[in-house]
């Protein structure tokens, strides 16, 4: 492609500090995205210290951004601040086509969710057993605690889960807050999120290799059924007979795995009952169509959950509101052209999640609560394709999108069917943490629970 | 009129939900490779496609309604 002939990116205004916008990026990231697009439109440029950070939004660039192949944007060097999480040598992202045979090994698939649906109905069923009459609970600990079980059941497997308790997700929720945008400067930077982060990733290695320990010394499992994810690596030897992988390693795998389905499931579901509580007609509405199916217990129905369309509605617009990712970013690989803009090979490029769902053209009354914009005929997540965008879209979009919408019904289903839940702070109270590039929701955020009456 | 099913190989991450809906039509790979094995079919399908490319998680179907020139 000639670049020859196209504009140069507007560069947004600030970012006269040394290190450019990132402080501005550290302390308030959506202020900062929507007035690039204040100020220079789709197509503009901010500074994280010696890097340009070009920032697409509307439909025609974000289709760009999202159809892109990795020769041109690529993501393995975008998210320097999860190396650390992970682990060298454990890559943050693979090419579509590893991706796709990720999907499959990782049991995401379409096949293996009504399984799924009931291993999430069980860890619900678990959570609320300790329940006894009217309580509180913090919505940010307590749906974290939740998606831990949940995602290790269902990725890595049952035995493994048995074997977690609550510390296993203290520690992930620090591994989560060390994603300072520092890091795009030095992800080992003596700040205390990075110490945390450390000294919590140690510690989780440490209560895998105690699991592996006692798994070594014991009794190799009785069959298929008794077989997880961590008795299979195990199993793997070198050339030599030793075993192939330590401890650390298969703790930076397990939290890869985990990770993108975790802050944001949770902070979905924080969200999605936030708003409800807020918007007691749509509540309303939500548990009829609940309560008009009829879901046990026992026993989730895939195919019941397909049939909320209230419901997935609700979280739709929760997530459209509040992504739990505000900011996609590549590294363009060569010079590339948007809107007659020439992107310079080496930059980082951004697609901004938090402007892109609150675009008025494509959502009217943006900032409002809506889940009826989500029905027929309006569909407006359908009809924007390349703005609705809280799983990203294209080549790199969420592949867990099904699993977490499933997995999120299942939710709500259950704590909707026996519970009744009030917001235990004034509803302005209720916000994100942007600090960090992990969103979280911000703490104090308590809810108050009783049992509904119809099933005491 | 026929129709035909259209893929949009960018947005295809082989999830597999079409093979469930419509395994007539679709088959994914171990791999996660869709392969289409019947680019029009009957109308007798029709209503399994249309589940196909309403719970498609990444929305890579449509099906393309077109006259039949004869």
């Amino acid at each position: 492609m000639t670049t020859t002939g196209l504009r140069e990116p507007r560069h947004v205004s600030g970012g006269e500090a040394e290190t450019g916008h990132l402080e501005e990026l550290r302390s308030d990231p959506i202020g900062l995205m929507q007035r690039v697009r204040a100020e220079c439109g789709n197509v503009g440029e901010f500074r994280l210290a010696d890097r340009q950070v070009v920032l697409v939004s509307g439909g025609e660039a974000n289709e760009m951004f999202f159809r892109a192949p990795e020769e041109d944007l690529d993501q393995a060097e975008a998210y320097p601040f999860m190396t650390p999480i992970f682990g060298e040598g454990v890559v943050f992202d693979a090419p579509p086509e590893r991706r796709r045979e990720m999907l499959h090994n990782q049991a995401l698939r379409d096949k293996l969710m009504r399984g799924h649906a009931a291993t999430i109905a069980g860890e619900v069923n678990e959570m609320v057993a300790a329940w006894d009459g009217p309580g509180e609970i913090d919505l940010l600990d307590w749906f974290a605690e939740l998606t831990i079980y949940t995602s290790s059941s269902c990725l890595i497997g049952r035995k493994f889960r048995e074997q977690l308790d609550a510390s296993f997700a203290a520690l992930y929720h620090d591994l989560e807050q060390g994603t300072d945008a520092l890091a795009y400067v030095d992800p080992y930077a003596p700040i205390e999120s990075f110490r945390r982060r450390d000294e919590a990733r140690r510690g989780l290695v440490a209560l895998v290799q105690a699991i592996m320990e006692s798994r070594a010394d014991g009794p190799p499992p009785s069959s298929d059924d008794d077989r997880d994810l961590l008795d299979v690596l195990m199993s793997i030897p070198n050339d030599d007979g030793t075993p192939r992988f330590s401890a650390d390693t298969v703790t930076g795998m397990f939290i890869s795995m985990m990770f993108a389905g975790h802050h944001t499931t949770s902070g979905t579901a924080a969200w999605t009952l936030i708003e409800l509580l807020r918007h007691p007609d749509e509540l309303a509405a939500v548990v009829a169509e609940l309560d008009a199916l009829e879901v046990s217990a026992e026993e989730i129905s895939y195919q019941a959950l397909r049939s909320m369309p209230r419901l997935e509605a609700a979280i739709k617009e929760a997530l459209r509101l509040h992504p739990p990712l505000i900011l996609v970013l590549r590294v363009a690989k060569r010079d590339l052209e948007v809107e007659g803009y020439r992107i310079a090979a080496g930059k980082l490029v951004g697609a901004s999640l938090s402007v892109s769902n609150r675009l008025p053209d494509a959502f009217p009354d943006p900032d409002a609560f809506v889940p009826e914009r989500y029905l027929e005929p309006r569909t407006e997540d359908l009809a924007n394709p390349w703005n609705w965008i809280p799983f990203g879209a294209g080549r790199h979009r969420c592949v867990g999108a099904a699993f977490a919408m499933m997995q999120l019904k299942a939710i709500f289903s259950l704590l909707l069917r026996d519970w009744t839940f009030e917001l235990a702070q004034p509803s302005d109270t209720y916000r994100n943490d942007h600090s960090k590039m992990v969103v979280q929701l911000a703490q104090p955020c308590v809810a108050r629970y009783s049992r509904r009456e119809h099933a005491q | 009129m026929s129709y035909r099913v259209v893929v949009d190989r960018d947005l295809c991450q082989g999830h597999g939900v079409c093979e469930g809906e419509a395994p007539e039509v679709f088959s994914v790979s171990k791999k996660g490779e869709l392969t289409v094995l019947d680019e029009t079919p009957p109308d007798t399908l029709r209503a399994k496609l249309e589940l196909a490319v309403q719970y498609c998680p990444t929305h890579a179907l449509r099906i393309e309604d077109r006259i039949e020139e004869d």
